[in-house]
């Protein structure tokens, strides 16, 4: 009965609305038509050699400008934002993006301008760079920072590759990088990419550094302590002076993973604790947009020993005003053409000068009460497998729910039901199924309000109808994605035999 | 449930020594922590490793494990069938799903695995 009800209510003509622009396609149709432009047509075989005329395209579809337009906005909501509501991914930090960063950002003067352009013409876009290094440096306690990096982990690089030009001025060669096994993913690769072995260090029972474990692997062949503050399990190092003085004592760097700097800006310095290379996300921090919402950006800030070696050009300022500065004979060269993702630059620096100095300490203040209200109200029901505080985000893991056979991926998925973006999984690896929910400061108690009911019903859900839960979601777009078949058989282009 | 004849470590890998040579494969345990096994990347015959050294990865699904050698050797054989169809290492880790042969070049190697009971045994305290 319910059946055919449903049938009735079923429109007998639907508007055309396929999934793939290539079913969109009709021969002949075309988005622009050009007007003859009075000269006369020459063959492409006539003008370029075979060896770099591309074959025609097959399937490629031909199609209207509206049709394409429909088509991209129709994919865009279907997608999840920060604009639509809370997206708590861990590590990733998906905080809203204030639109008077926008709205600096698209000034004419400033997005028109080139980089290219004399310097003559571009003393407010260098007077900008001048005032927002002066900020890091005010922030990280350091002594110099390079806006270049084009992301964190270009900022990561950049970093040890400066420790490593400051060993070599020193006659120094050294082989290792110690790096925690909570550390940011990133870490072992930057390292590696620099030339150094990595040897890994396990955490202690509190999710922080083991201080006897690093004083044994912490030799004068290491390089650099590559520490994550705080650590990819919410946890500050709090014996962050003790590490600094034994990696000091064998003359290797601190460097700091400051991608959770957000956790701690305007509240402690980085420069005081002993860390003598930090990278910051300006993402993470300071709003600017993130995961295909915009480029990536990385500022790195070193202290006076790695200042000659800091990419170049440095942004100078001079009686004559500001300048570029390329004669740095001891510098790493560039990690980035131009200045860096100075688009990125912008929006951080009106974002900073928004919010102010107290503003600023209030972001990693709500932070991380956040992450510890959510902490608290979801604890007595997933399960916390380190109970040190938390800072700016938490991790609990599936161990409850894994009970009743409901898993951290089930759990998430499930969620998207509540109309949630399902929170950092399966990272740290250190966690087995653990679930990494950091809220950012930029939500309201009653959205945190809203997801704590919606994470307490599926653990009531994991208990009462395990199957259910198990077969989420069941209101997205695309249902459940056999994920093994998707990576193992994996089909990475549309191809007209597949129609 | 763990084949008593083989030996293993604490990364998880089991060894099958037979004469001068060693087949190695991932235990069960490890194949259920990992989930659907995507891809495996595995060593070519003929390169030579130390003990601890890494010589391959699997992915799942759910993370990038690295696999490490417990004992130095040369590469004899590679499990070919795993590279077309990785889903052999979650259905029959401890036979079909085995990875490689290893020459056993230092005996000492075996003193520091584990047997079948010490393993089962430790897999219960980590599962804690």
């Amino acid at each position: 009965m319910a059946e055919e009800q449903q049938d009735r209510r079923t429109p007998k003509v639907s508007w055309r609305n396929p999934s793939l622009l290539f079913e969109l396609s009709k021969p002949g149709r075309i988005g622009v038509e050009l007007p003859p432009v009075g000269v006369e047509d020459a063959s492409l075989e006539d003008l370029l050699p075979e060896e770099v005329r591309r074959g025609e395209v097959e399937g490629m579809p031909e199609v209207s400008e509206v049709d394409v337009l429909r088509h991209f906005s129709r994919l865009s909501r279907r997608n999840f934002a920060p604009d639509l509501g809370l997206y708590p991914l861990g590590s990733c930090t998906m905080k809203y993006n204030p639109r008077v960063n926008e709205e600096l950002a698209r000034l004419p003067g400033l997005a028109h301008s080139h980089p290219l352009q004399p310097e003559s013409t571009v003393q407010g876009n260098l007077e900008l760079c001048w005032a927002l290094e002066q900020i890091l440096i005010r922030l990280t306690g350091l002594e110099r920072v390079s806006l270049q990096p084009a992301a964190g982990a270009q900022g990561e690089f950049a970093g040890i590759l400066m420790a490593k030009a400051a060993l070599n001025h020193r006659g120094e060669k050294r082989k290792y990088i110690l790096i925690p096994d909570s550390a940011h993913g990133t870490n072992p690769a930057s390292a590696r990419f620099a030339g150094f072995d990595v040897k890994e260090l396990l955490s202690n029972d509190r999710g922080t550094l083991d201080l006897a474990d690093l004083e044994r692997e912490m030799t004068e062949d290491v390089a650099a302590l590559m520490l994550t503050v705080p650590n990819t399990l919410g946890v500050f190092e709090n014996q962050i002076l003790d590490i600094a003085r034994i990696v000091h004592s064998k003359g290797g760097f601190l460097y700091c993973d400051g991608a959770n700097f957000n956790a701690f800006v305007g509240k402690a310095s980085p420069g005081a604790m002993g860390v003598d290379v930090l990278h910051m996300n300006l993402h993470k921090t300071f709003t600017t947009p993130h995961g295909g919402g915009g480029p990536g950006s990385g500022p790195v800030g070193v202290c006076s020993e790695l200042v000659p070696f800091l990419p170049a050009p440095m942004v100078e300022k001079t009686a004559h005003g500001y300048r570029l500065d390329m004669d740095r004979p001891l510098s790493i060269g560039r990690v980035r053409t131009f200045n860096g993702q100075f688009g990125m630059l912008i929006r951080a620096l009106a974002y900073i000068l928004a919010m102010g100095g107290k503003g600023i300490r209030q972001v990693s203040e709500n932070a991380v009460l956040n992450a510890n209200y959510l902490r608290k109200a979801l604890e007595g029901k997933y399960h916390l497998p380190y109970v040190s505080d938390s800072m700016h985000e938490v991790v609990f893991s599936d161990k409850n729910q894994a009970k009743h056979g409901v898993t951290t991926l089930d759990i998430a998925k499930r969620l998207m039901d509540y109309g949630f973006h399902p929170p950092t999984i399966y990272f740290p690896t250190i966690v087995s199924g653990a679930l990494m929910i950091e809220p950012t400061e930029t939500v309201a108690r009653e959205d945190m309000d809203a997801f704590i009911e919606a994470m307490l019903a599926i653990a009531e859900e994991a208990e009462t109808d395990p199957e259910m839960v198990r077969g989420a979601p069941y209101s997205t777009p695309v249902l459940r994605c056999d994920e093994a078949r998707a990576a193992r058989q994996p089909r990475l282009r549309w191809t007209p035999e597949a129609v | 449930m763990y084949p008593s004849e083989y030996l293993y470590t604490k990364e998880h890998e089991w060894i099958r020594v037979e004469g001068d040579s060693g087949v190695l494969g991932i235990t069960q345990f490890a194949q259920h922590e990992l989930g659907d096994v995507v891809f495996v990347e595995l060593p070519e015959v003929g390169q030579k490793f130390e003990s601890h050294d890494e010589i391959g990865t699997i992915e799942s699904v759910k993370a990038v494990a690295e696999l490490y050698t417990p004992v130095s050797g040369e590469i004899l054989e590679i499990n070919e069938a795993l590279i077309d169809d990785p889903a052999v290492l979650n259905d029959d880790p401890h036979t079909d799903g085995w990875l490689l042969r290893i020459q056993v070049a230092n005996k000492e190697d075996l003193q520091e695995l584990m047997s079948a009971e010490q393993y089962t045994q430790y897999v219960d305290e980590a599962s804690d």
